[in-house]
């Protein structure tokens, strides 16, 4: 990044990857300011200690609750967060947009640490359908299976599922990275628009249905390429950059990267390298 | 929306009747209209066990018409006559509802015919009929519903259940689910899912002589694989079938009086999560289905699409 102190305030904004546009009549917002930025407040973040660490015991509770006392201990202070018994409850773990190590001692039901900005989430069981939904950065291991839709509609950050995952995987992706350990089911990358999925086993049919941008790599044997996918050879950057992944991944270090099949979007659409650039910047 | 969750005991018998209470009234948010069991009970085999309706409850946000209970007591005396006439002879007869009830009949005749003679009076449906088949339905949630027909305390090895949000028919029990696999002894079908080639189904399996008791797309699978069966098909064979014969998108759970089978869509659009151990399958829409009665840490897994899978007793 640019030095904030000295760049003009439009290169800073951008720097920074905000918006810089503006808006007139009813659509009008106030943008961020760079010139203000040391007044800059994050709503609903907290300064946390990562070796303040605490459990809580979700058993009685329902996920409303649940998401208040976790809120409550990060307003306290609290970096380190041990989730006991969540027993396939849904929406554990949603909205959580600063830093934060947050471990389930279980299962979670659907829309699990869903809209996420900053923690790192591991999950020692089963994630529902759903999981970390629309997360913008921070990273989440599922030690287990995950159910479909897993990192629908993601934007940034790292998702890692060691197990197997359901259908439409990836659907809708925006950004960031989603790493799968076993086998993918049918419409993995369905309408993806960018960053990356990998999946280190088999795949199901229609893979990448309809997507505009982004790349799959896919270890093992693959149902059926959908619509505007196809297969792309694999280049040094990619073997260079799978293996650093799955190595901070702590997934599939010893994976044979190099007989991946690659794929990508077979069509390009209509005047879609124009739209968002900050975020394009961001998903590579 | 609707959920729907089942449980077979492999080697044993347990309380299914509440397991499956528990399994469903974690389900309740997908579907708060009506509840059915279809469960598998301990019986001695020796009798046919006739669920049967002769009206519609009319209360919780029914959708059916209110008829007189006398009307309903007619219709059961008729029931009575007409099994007398077709040479089946009633063992026990139970009372459950001013609408439902349960016989134990001894008949060693065709189901088929049986099935028209007794349908062929107004309003009367049989709900299932099985040597160990215990088919429940009817408007509430699994707690009600249970508390009304008694079913905590039923023993058996396997059952699966519906909890329906109504959407395409109407709130009554002539739609709810389980459906019975009409003519097959001990055949039940629950569904979450819409199918989108019902009408041109249906009238195929008419013209071929099969029944449908009401208008909701879910019962065509029931039909669709009774029919198969009928032509020598084996249950998975049928289930198979259903992959590219049914279109639309669903989940679905058979049993018979021996097995448990699922089957998910090619589109795998209809949420089902699955354990499964050496002496227990459970599954449902969620996963707060399973751990209602599996508490402790489980590993669980969505099948995949196009899916289907049988397990025995």
């Amino acid at each position: 990044m640019a030095n904030l102190k000295t760049v003009e305030k439009k290169t800073k904004a951008q720097s920074m990857g905000m918006h810089t546009e503006t808006l007139t009549g009813k659509t009008q917002q106030k943008f961020f300011n760079p010139d203000e930025a040391e007044n800059f407040f994050y709503w609903g973040t907290y300064d946390v200690d990562f070796n303040k660490r605490t459990d809580l015991d979700v058993k009685d509770l329902d996920c409303k609750q649940a998401n208040g006392k976790i809120d409550e201990l990060m307003s306290q202070g609290y970096g380190t967060i041990v989730i006991k018994n969540p027993q396939g409850k849904h929406s554990l773990g949603v909205g959580i947009l600063n830093k934060l190590n947050l471990i389930f001692e279980g299962s979670l039901g659907y829309f699990g640490v869903g809209s996420i900005d900053g923690p790192i989430v591991r999950v020692n069981g089963r994630v529902g359908w759903s999981c970390a939904e629309n997360m913008m950065a921070g990273k989440v291991v599922i030690e287990k299976n995950a159910g479909s839709c897993f990192g629908a509609a993601i934007r940034g950050g790292d998702l890692i599922c060691k197990g197997s995952v359901g259908a439409r995987t990836g659907i809708d992706q925006k950004g960031g990275t989603i790493i799968i350990g076993g086998d993918a089911g049918a419409f993995t990358g369905f309408m993806m628009q960018r960053g990356r999925i990998v999946i280190l086993g088999d795949v199901g049919i229609n893979l990448g249905d309809s997507m505009y941008d982004g790349t799959i790599y896919v270890g093992g044997k693959i149902g059926s390429f959908g619509s505007d996918a196809i297969e792309s050879p694999m280049t040094k950057d990619d073997i260079d950059w799978l293996k650093r992944k799955l190595k901070v991944a702590e997934i599939g270090e010893n994976f044979d990267v190099s007989k991946m099949t690659k794929v990508v979007a077979g069509k390009k659409l209509w005047n879609y390298d124009a739209l968002e650039p900050t975020e394009k910047k961001g998903a590579i | 929306m609707c959920g729907i969750a089942g449980l077979i005991h492999r080697g044993k018998s347990s309380n299914v009747g509440e397991e499956l209470q528990h399994m469903l009234q974690a389900l309740k948010h997908r579907g708060p209209d009506s509840t059915g069991y279809a469960l598998y009970a301990d019986n001695d085999g020796q009798n046919f066990i006739l669920r049967f309706k002769v009206g519609e409850n009319v209360g919780e946000g029914s959708t059916s018409v209110n008829e007189d209970e006398s009307v309903y007591n007619e219709r059961k005396k008729a029931v009575d006559k007409k099994l007398s006439e077709l040479g089946a002879l009633v063992v026990k007869e139970e009372k459950l509802t001013p609408y439902s009830y349960r016989y134990e009949i001894k008949f060693d005749k065709d189901l088929m015919e049986f099935s028209k003679a007794i349908e062929s009076i107004q309003s009367v449906e049989i709900l299932s009929i099985g040597k160990s088949l215990e088919l429940i339905k009817d408007l509430g949630d699994a707690t009600v519903v249970s508390e009304r027909y008694g079913l905590s305390k039923l023993q058996g090895t396997h059952g699966i259940g519906h909890a329906r949000m109504a959407t395409e028919s109407g709130v009554d029990i002539k739609s709810a689910h389980p459906f019975w696999g009409y003519p097959f002894a001990d055949v039940s079908v629950v569904h979450n899912g819409q199918l989108t080639n019902y009408w041109n189904n249906r009238r195929v399996l008419e013209n071929k002589g099969m029944r449908f008791m009401s208008e909701c797309d879910s019962e065509l699978i029931a039909v669709f694989l009774a029919e198969r069966m009928r032509n020598g098909a084996t249950l998975e064979e049928g289930m198979k079938e259903s992959l590219s014969g049914l279109d639309g998108v669903f989940t679905y759970f058979v049993a018979t009086k021996d097995s448990l089978g699922m089957a998910k869509d090619t589109m795998a659009a209809k949420p089902l999560v699955l354990y499964e151990s050496d002496d227990l399958v459970a599954m449902g829409s969620e996963e707060i289905a399973i751990r209602s009665i599996l508490p402790q840490e489980i590993d669980t897994y969505d099948p995949f699409d196009g899916e289907v899978k049988v397990w025995q007793t």
